[in-house]
Parts: structure tokens; C-alpha cells; sequence
């Protein structure tokens, strides 16, 4: 502390000749040149990433335009933007737009909150119980080895066209990936800082909550954000395997009149909506690990 | 493990179950004839340590020195509770332990402290499983953390630290619960002199205020003499107790770095380090041996 004061007020010769060298940048210049520079980056990414649209959708519409590609199979830019609109005007043969999407994101919300608990309990507890996991881990890498869509049958056959069948495959799907590693997590647990609280008089729950819990709890996070994916997925294969109500319908039904541009236009509602559930992610992410060291030294240091 | 719920649980945490201070005879650490093996990878048993009879007395601070892999770590483990003996006995306080030992504190020999806590909250660890109202441990830790200079650095996460203020931090959890017996297994052996001297300073305060019994694991002879009452030399292959020497220099010590310079310090150092010296290459040769 006393250094830094020293440094701060008294000068001695060396620093003051050096200071009449070189004019030094008073600090909040320094400060605001930083900000200025991050500033440029991040115009410069989305920048490329316009570019990026611009390449590939102005491509297709080019490809499809000009007849190099049949725009009756592949679909057209423009065209699916008119779907898009007819979707939103006029709506489905089911319902409005809205209910579809709702009844979707319905089942891949639940079944992600479901799938993601289940995968987090059970691989917490087979992660700290050696028995457990023996006893169960060939059940698990049978029920891990079957083709999910083949599941997605089974539940719709079982259990009719509602939406549980459609939560309860994204829910297969979400848990496999959360509960993989979960497990890693706790295996990697460091040993000291459990010895560190179990010395101290930590019960085997209190173990779990200071040590087990926070220490996977960055492998789970981020497994969370190809668990998500996952969900859609299992609730869109799952309504396109039997629904009365869904975007899965819609692209089964439009697939039925080969009408590509309304599938691609299910997509892209899609994408929207995953997009914003994977901002949510990263803004989880970002305050549950706060204290983690950032990846480079690009966020404190100048 | 029943004694540590009758007198652990029950008692209210803001009523120290010792007075601070005071070293009784609960702090007593007995080693009996201790041996522990292990499995090795490949099913055979290995010896650490056999047949270590050592004895600390309440308040005691005891230093053990010896090579690399003479069964140092493995011997606190033991007297912690965290590892059972193969055979032979550890007693604290005259009880046989089985289970966590209760009242300890052990400072590990690799950083120990949540990556994912700030200082606070690191050192408010021990109180809180101990059932201490959150309140009432906040402001102990903040205490503690004023008492090894870091106020002012709370809310930082380890990483944030440098080495020398994180073993501060872990040394201030490690002395919050008022142990009876604290375990330190290389404490400071990463830190530069400097630190290291200030450190060592620190400790010497904080121990006369507190009294625990101390089991000290240390490769530096030099630290070994000028902070304890008793250094016990051990060697290896397996580990053996191989001498002990008591320190006479008088209490309070005071600063450590001019210790060094005083006559008896220099002749207690001599003696200790012929007593080593032989063993040092014997348990290189030892692990070297192994590994080919
Ligand atoms: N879990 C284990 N399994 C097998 N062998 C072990 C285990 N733990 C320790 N050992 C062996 O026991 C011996 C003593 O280890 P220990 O960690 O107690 O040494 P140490 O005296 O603390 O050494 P250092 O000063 O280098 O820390 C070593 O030879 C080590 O290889
Ligand atoms: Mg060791």
C-alpha cells in the first residue's frame, strides 16, 4: 500500500526525466482510447456477419433467380419471406401462428427444465456414488446407444399425439447431454477442497452444496447450451412424427405439398426464438460463473 | 464421531468450547505405533509409514522435516481423520480417532481454496458449517482477514490474488474456528524469502494469541527451528520417526530472519541437519529407484 503511494506522489529523477521523453497518457485517456478500440471491434464483427448474410441468402436468391437452381425444390429467399408473412397474416390450417409456435416452445421448454434437473440429479449423484455408477452405467450407455427417433415412436405410439410424448423426447435428448456431464464434473472435482470441508466438519449434503455442486456447475452450464438445441430438435421431430398442433405439423404438412419456402420459414421462426433462449444461457452463465478467470487477459487489462 | 455431535453440535457456536489461549489437554496428539500402506496401481501393498510414535503436547508446535515421500503428508492425514490407519492408533485429546477428528484445522500442501468464492466467503467457511449465524461469521472472517492484511480485499476471488496473499487467506480459514489442533503441511513452501519471513512472523503472533497444538510439515530446517518447540526428523523407505530434537530457544521468538543469527539457533540447526543430511540422498535413490 505504502509502494503505491510513493508511486503515486514522489517521483524520483529517473521517472520525471523519462516523463519529459515521453508525454505518458493520463489515465482516463488510456481509459477512453480501450473503450474506443472495443468499440471498433465490435462494429467490425457484426460487419462480418452481415457480410455473411448478405454472401449467402443474396446468393441463393441469385442462384434461384437466374434458374441455376430450382427454386421449386430448394426454395427462394423472397419467397420465404412470403411465407413468412402468410404464416403471420393469415395463418395455418391449425390456428394462428402464435398457438403453433406456443404449443413448440412449450414442449422444448419443459422438456429442457425437466431433461436438464433429471440429468443434473442423476449425474450428481452416480458422479459421487462409485456403487451407483457401476450398477448403472451399462444401462445408461444401452439407453444412450438408441436412435432417439425411434424413442420419439415409441412415446408417440404410447402416449398420443398431446404434447407430453413431445416433452418427454426433448426431454431424453436434453438429459443425456446434461447428465454426461454433470458426471464429469463431479468426477473432476478437486480432492483437496473436498478434504478442505469434510476436516472442517461438512456433512455428505453440505459436501455437495460448497464443493460438488459449484465445482460442476461450469460443465453443466456448458452443456446447457447444446442441451437447448437438443430440445427443439426433440420437440420438432416429435410433432413431425404425429401432432395436432405445432410448428413440427406445419413442416410435415408443407413438406406434404412440397412447399420448401414454408419449411424454411418454420426454421427460421425457430432460429429466432433459440437465439434469444441462448442469450439467456450466456446471461445464466455469466453470472453464475463470475468468478471465473477470464479466458484472456482482453477483459481487465488494457 | 459421537464426541464430535456432543460437543460440536450442541454447543452453541459463539460459545467457544475451549477459551482462546489456553492450550488444555484435549489438544494432546499421541501417535501410536502408526502404519499405513497403500495399494499400489499394480495390487501391491506400499508402506508410507511404519510404526511412528510421536507425542505433542497441548499447545505444542512441532515441526516435522524429512526427504521427499517419507510419509509427512500421509502422517497429518492420519491425525486429521480424513485416512484410517493400517494399524497402530492416532489419539487426540486421549480419544482414539475414528473420523473426522473434531477441532482441527489443516492447511493443505496444494492451494485449497474455492475458486468460486470471494476472500470472504472463503474464509466465512468454516464458521457457517459449524452452524454460525451469517451475521456473526461475516464479521469474524472480516476480523480475521484484517488480523493477516487483507482488509480491503473481500469481494476478490482467488484468482485475483497473488501467492502469497491467498496462503494469508487460507491461513486465516484455517485459524477462524479456534482449533485445538492445527495441521500445516508446507504451508509457505511456494512463497519467496521475503514472504515467506513475513509469514512465518505472522504465524508466530497468531499462535501465541490462539494456542493450538501444531503439527508442522517443512522442507526448510531454518523455518522448522525458529518457529517450534520440538523438531521431529523422519526418514524414509518406509517412514520412520528418526530423531527428535527439542528447541529451547526462549518464547516469544519475535521476528524470524534474525533469529537466524543467534548462537543456539545456529547450533541447533547444525545438529538437525547432520541428523538429515545421510537421508536425503537415500530416499532420492529410494524414488529413483522405483521409477526405473
Ligand atoms: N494414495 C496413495 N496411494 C499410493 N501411494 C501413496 C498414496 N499417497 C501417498 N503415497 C506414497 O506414500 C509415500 C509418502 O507420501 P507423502 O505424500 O506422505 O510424502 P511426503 O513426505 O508428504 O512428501 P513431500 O515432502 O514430497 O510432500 C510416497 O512414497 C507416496 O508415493
Ligand atoms: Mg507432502
Amino acid at each position: 500500500m505504502s509502494a503505491m503511494v510513493q508511486q503515486g506522489t514522489g517521483m524520483t529523477s529517473v521517472d520525471t526525466a523519462r516523463a519529459e521523453l515521453m508525454p505518458v497518457q493520463p489515465e482516463s485517456e488510456l481509459q477512453a482510447s480501450a473503450r474506443r478500440a472495443r468499440t471498433r471491434s465490435i462494429i467490425w464483427v457484426w460487419v462480418g456477419r452481415a457480410a455473411v448474410a448478405v454472401f449467402v441468402i443474396g446468393g441463393w436468391q441469385l442462384f434461384t433467380q437466374l434458374k441455376w437452381v430450382d427454386s421449386f425444390f430448394y426454395g427462394q429467399p423472397t419467397k420465404i419471406w412470403d411465407s413468412l408473412v402468410t404464416l403471420f397474416t393469415e395463418g395455418t390450417a391449425f390456428g394462428s401462428i402464435w398457438d403453433q409456435l406456443w404449443v413448440t416452445v412449450q414442449e422444448a421448454l419443459l422438456g429442457f427444465l425437466f431433461g436438464s434437473i433429471a440429468g443434473v440429479i442423476a449425474g450428481i449423484l452416480l458422479g459421487s456414488n462409485r456403487y451407483l455408477s457401476n450398477v448403472f452405467s451399462p444401462y445408461i450407455k444401452i439407453l444412450n446407444s438408441i436412435p432417439r427417433i425411434v424413442l420419439g415412436s415409441i412415446f408417440i405410439v404410447a402416449f398420443g399425439l398431446g404434447i407430453f410424448p413431445k416433452i418427454l423426447l426433448a426431454g431424453v435428448l436434453v438429459f443425456f447431454a446434461v447428465f454426461f456431464n454433470a458426471f464429469q464434473g463431479v468426477r473432476e472435482v478437486d480432492q483437496n477442497l473436498v478434504a478442505n470441508v469434510r476436516v472442517l466438519g461438512a456433512s455428505p449434503f453440505q459436501v455437495a452444496r460448497h464443493v460438488t455442486i459449484p465445482s460442476a456447475m461450469t460443465w453443466i452450464i456448458a452443456s446447457l447450451h447444446t442441451a437447448f438445441g437438443f430440445a427443439i430438435i426433440g420437440a420438432l421431430v416429435a410433432e413431425v412424427l404425429g401432432a395436432q398442433k405445432g410448428i413440427g405439423l406445419i413442416i410435415s404438412q408443407s413438406q406434404g405439398r412440397f412447399d420448401p419456402n414454408t419449411v424454411f420459414a418454420c426454421m427460421a421462426i425457430m432460429a429466432v426464438f433459440t437465439l434469444g433462449a441462448e442469450y439467456l444461457i450466456t446471461l445464466l452463465e455469466r453470472s453464475v460463473l463470475k468468478w471465473r478467470p477470464p479466458v484472456r487477459s482482453e477483459a481487465q487489462s488494457i | 464421531m459421537t464426541e464430535r455431535s456432543s460437543t460440536w453440535v450442541t454447543t452453541p457456536p459463539s460459545a467457544r468450547p475451549w477459551p482462546l489461549g489456553v492450550a488444555d489437554d484435549a489438544a494432546r496428539i499421541d501417535i501410536i505405533g502408526l502404519t499405513k500402506r497403500f495399494l499400489t496401481p499394480k495390487g501391491e501393498p506400499f508402506t508410507a509409514i511404519q510404526d511412528v510414535t510421536l507425542a505433542v503436547e497441548p499447545g505444542q508446535f512441532c515441526a516435522i522435516v524429512g526427504p521427499t515421500g517419507c510419509g509427512k503428508s500421509t502422517t497429518l492425514a492420519q491425525v486429521s481423520g480424513l485416512d484410517k490407519p493400517s494399524s497402530g492408533s492416532v489419539q487426540v485429546g486421549g480419544h482414539i480417532v475414528d473420523g473426522i477428528t473434531n477441532g482441527v484445522s489443516y492447511m493443505f500442501q496444494a492451494d485449497a481454496l474455492f475458486p468460486w468464492k470471494s476472500v470472504l466467503q472463503n474464509v466465512l467457511v468454516g464458521p457457517v458449517l459449524l452452524g454460525t449465524p451469517k451475521k456473526q461469521a461475516e464479521s469474524l472472517a472480516k476480523d480475521w482477514l484484517r488480523r493477516v492484511g487483507l482488509s480491503g480485499f473481500e469481494d476478490r476471488y482467488p484468482h485475483q490474488l497473488s501467492g502469497g496473499m491467498r496462503k494469508r487467506v487460507a491461513l486465516a480459514a484455517a485459524l477462524i474456528n479456534n482449533p485445538r489442533i492445527l495441521l500445516m503441511d508446507e504451508p509457505f513452501g511456494a512463497l519467496d524469502v521475503q514472504t515467506n519471513a513475513i509469514m512465518q512472523t505472522e504465524l508466530l503472533g497468531l499462535r501465541e494469541e490462539l494456542r493450538p497444538s501444531v503439527l508442522f510439515i517443512t522442507h526448510d530446517l531454518d523455518e522448522a527451528v525458529a518457529l517450534s518447540d520440538r523438531v521431529v526428523i523422519m526418514t524414509s523407505g518406509p517412514g520412520t520417526v528418526k530423531d527428535i530434537f527439542d528447541i529451547d530457544l526462549p518464547r516469544p521468538r519475535g521476528d524470524v530472519p534474525t533469529l537466524r543469527h543467534e548462537q543456539r539457533f545456529i547450533e541447533l540447526q547444525t545438529q538437525i541437519w547432520e541428523s538429515l543430511r545421510d537421508e536425503v540422498p537415500r530416499a532420492y535413490e529410494r524414488t529413483a529407484g522405483v521409477a526405473a
